[in-house]
C-alpha cells in the first residue's frame, strides 16, 4: 500500500490560492472555514516563499493521541481520518496539531466548538465510499474514484504534490538537483519525523 | 538636437554597460536561490518557535504555518496527564481501603446520646450539596475524557460512547456555572470558620485523632483537616473555574499555546482535587460513625460533636445558655 503524503515545493508556489478555492468548492466547505491555506513567509522581502498547507496526515498523529473519544483512524493509505459521529468537539486536536488543520464549522452551547472538520486527503470518512452521507459530512471521496486530492491535481505550477511519499519525495529531489536549490519539504520533519534529503 | 543625441548616447552606453555587466553578476548570485529555507528557519527559531507568515483569508491565526512544539503538549496530554489522573484516583482509593482495613470505621467512643445539635442549616447544606453534586458530575465527565477511551469505549462501542461523551461535554459545560455559584456561597458561608489558628497545630500533632482510638484533639466548628479540605476546594475550585472558563471561550483565552497551558492546569488540578474529595467523601460516609448526619439532616449527635468539635459544642451551648438568661420568663 502507498503511504500518501503532501509535499509543497515552495520554490514553485506562486500563491495563486487555486488549491484553496478548489478544495472549498470540491467539498462544499462552509464559509469561513479553510481546509487548505497558503501562507507567505518573509512576505515582501527578498526570497519570500509561499507554502500551501493543510492536514499533513502525520505519522503517529498528535491529534489521534490526544482525542478523548478515539475518533481518529489511519487508513491503509496512511491518511488520517476522523468520525464526526463520535467527535464531541472538545478541541484537543486543535491544541495538538502543529499545522492548524482541525477547525470547527458548527457551534455548540456558549458558541463553542461543534464537530471538528479537516482535510480528508479527498478520501471521505467512515461512511460507505461515495455515499451521500459521506459527502454531506466529509465532502467528496476522490481516492475511492482512483483520483488524487484535487488541490494537488489542479496545481498550475505542480508545486503541490500528492501521492505516495516515496514517489513525491523523489520528484522533489530530482527538481532540487536539476535547478540547484530548494527551500525544503515544508512540514515534513514535523509531520513524518524525516525530511527529503538531497 | 545635439543635446538630445548626447542624452541618447548616455542612455545607450548605460544599457550596453549593464548588458555587459549582467552575465558576470548572474554567474555569482541567482536571486531565486536566496530564499527562506524551512530547515534553517526552524533552527533559527529554536524551541518554542513557530513558522508564521502572511495569510489572505480572514482567519489570521491560520498564518501560523508550523508549530512543532504542539507535539510536546500532545505527549504531555496523551501520556503524562493520563497517568497522573489515573494514579491520583486509584492511589487514593487504595490508600483509603488500606486505612479502612487497619483502622476500621471511626466510632463514637461514648456511644450515641440520642440528643441532636444543629450543625449545618438549610442554606449551608444547599450550598454544600450543589457544590458536591455538580463536582461529582464534572469530575466523572472529566475523568471520562481521560480514561473513557480505554475503559468505557470497549464496553459500549464507538457510537454509544461518542453519544455518552457528547452528553458529558454538555453537562460539563452547563454544570460548571452552578458549581461556581456554589463555590462562592461556600466561601462566604464558611470562610470565617476556616481561618487557621494555633488549635490546628495541636490537631495536626495529634494526627487529628484519626490514627489512634480514643484520641480527640479539641476543635471549633471546623478542625484542621476540614480546613485543609476547605482551602483545597476553594483554591482548586477557583483554578478549575478560571481555566475552565478560558477553555470554554477559546477566543478569549488566546492562542493554542494558551489553551494547552489552561488545559494542563485544569487536568492537574482536577486530578489532585478529585483525590482529596474522594478522601472527604470517605470520612463523611463509611469512614466515620455519625459524620454524615452533619450534611444529611444537618443535626449531629451530641456525643459525636463533643468528641470531634468540643469547643464548638461549648460555643453553641454557651450561646443557648446566655439566650436562656435574657429571657427567663419563657
Amino acid at each position: 500500500m502507498a503511504r500518501m503524503k503532501f509535499l509543497c515545493d515552495a520554490d514553485r508556489c506562486i500563491e495563486c490560492n487555486a488549491c484553496v478555492t478548489a478544495c472549498k468548492n470540491e467539498h462544499e466547505v462552509p464559509w469561513g472555514i479553510n481546509r487548505r491555506r497558503v501562507v507567505t513567509i518573509n512576505d515582501g522581502l527578498p526570497g519570500e516563499r509561499s507554502v500551501s498547507m493543510a492536514c499533513m496526515h502525520c505519522t503517529d498523529a498528535p491529534c489521534a493521541a490526544v482525542c478523548p473519544v478515539s475518533c481518529f483512524y489511519t487508513t491503509d493509505d496512511g491518511v488520517v481520518l476522523h468520525n464526526k459521529d463520535t467527535c464531541i468537539g472538545c478541541g484537543y486536536c486543535a491544541y495538538a496539531c502543529p499545522f492548524g488543520a482541525p477547525q470547527y464549522p458548527q457551534t455548540a452551547n456558549f458558541g463553542t466548538r461543534g464537530k471538528m472538520d479537516k482535510c480528508t486527503y479527498c478520501s471521505g470518512g467512515p461512511e460507505p465510499d461515495m455515499s451521500q452521507a459521506e459527502y454531506v459530512k466529509y465532502g467528496s471521496n476522490r481516492l475511492a474514484e482512483g483520483k488524487l486530492p484535487l488541490c494537488a491535481e489542479m496545481c498550475s505550477t505542480k508545486s503541490l504534490l500528492a501521492g505516495d511519499g516515496d514517489i513525491i519525495a523523489e520528484i522533489y529531489r530530482e527538481r532540487v538537483i536539476t535547478r540547484g536549490y530548494g527551500s525544503g519539504a515544508w512540514g515534513w520533519r514535523t509531520a513524518y519525523g524525516e525530511t527529503v534529503t538531497v | 538636437m545635439a543635446n538630445k543625441i548626447s542624452h541618447l548616447l548616455v542612455a545607450l552606453s548605460l544599457v550596453l554597460g549593464l548588458a555587459f555587466m549582467a552575465p558576470s553578476a548572474q554567474a555569482q548570485v541567482n536571486p531565486t536561490e536566496q530564499s527562506v529555507n524551512e530547515g534553517a528557519l526552524l533552527e533559527a527559531l529554536g524551541s518554542g518557535g513557530n513558522v508564521a507568515g502572511r495569510i489572505t483569508i480572514p482567519d489570521q491565526n491560520a498564518g501560523y504555518l508550523i508549530k512543532p512544539d504542539n507535539k510536546l503538549w500532545a505527549a504531555l496530554q496523551g501520556e503524562t496527564l493520563h497517568q497522573i489522573s489515573i494514579w491520583a484516583v486509584i492511589g487514593m482509593v487504595a490508600l483509603l481501603t488500606l486505612f479502612y482495613v487497619i483502622r476500621g470505621k471511626i466510632r463514637v467512643d461514648g456511644g450515641l446520646s440520642g440528643r441532636k445539635i444543629l450543625r449545618f442549616n438549610t442554606v449551608e447544606r444547599f450550598a454544600h450539596w450543589t457544590l458536591a453534586s455538580t463536582f461529582i458530575i464534572l469530575a466523572l465527565s472529566g475523568l471520562n475524557l481521560i480514561i473513557g477511551k480505554t475503559v468505557i469505549l470497549p464496553l459500549l462501542g464507538e457510537g454509544a460512547f461518542g453519544t455518552l461523551s457528547a452528553w458529558g461535554k454538555i453537562a460539563h459545560n452547563y454544570l460548571a456555572w452552578p458549581f461556581m455559584v456554589a463555590l462562592v456561597m461556600v466561601l462566604l458561608l464558611w470562610v470565617v470558620h476556616n481561618i487557621p489558628n494555633r488549635l490546628d497545630l495541636e490537631w495536626i500533632k495529634q494526627g487529628g485523632g484519626l490514627v489512634k482510638k480514643g484520641v480527640h484533639p479539641p476543635a471549633k466548628k471546623f478542625n484542621a483537616g476540614q480546613k485543609i479540605i476547605f482551602w483545597a476546594v476553594i483554591a482548586g475550585g477557583a483554578a478549575l473555574s478560571y481555566t475552565g472558563v478560558m477553555l470554554l471561550f477559546p477566543a478569549v483565552a488566546g492562542t493554542p499555546a494558551d489553551w494547552q497551558f489552561f488545559q494542563t492546569i485544569h487536568a492537574l488540578t482536577a486530578a489532585v482535587l478529585s483525590a482529596i474529595i474522594i478522601a472527604h467523601i470517605y470520612i463523611g460516609s463509611v469512614g466515620m460513625e455519625g459524620a454524615f448526619d452533619a450534611m444529611g439532616t444537618g443535626e449531629v449527635d451530641e456525643n459525636w460533636a463533643k468528641e470531634h468539635h468540643s469547643l464548638w459544642v461549648e460555643e453553641v451551648k454557651g450561646a443557648k445558655a446566655s439566650e436562656g438568661r435574657t429571657q427567663p420568663a419563657e
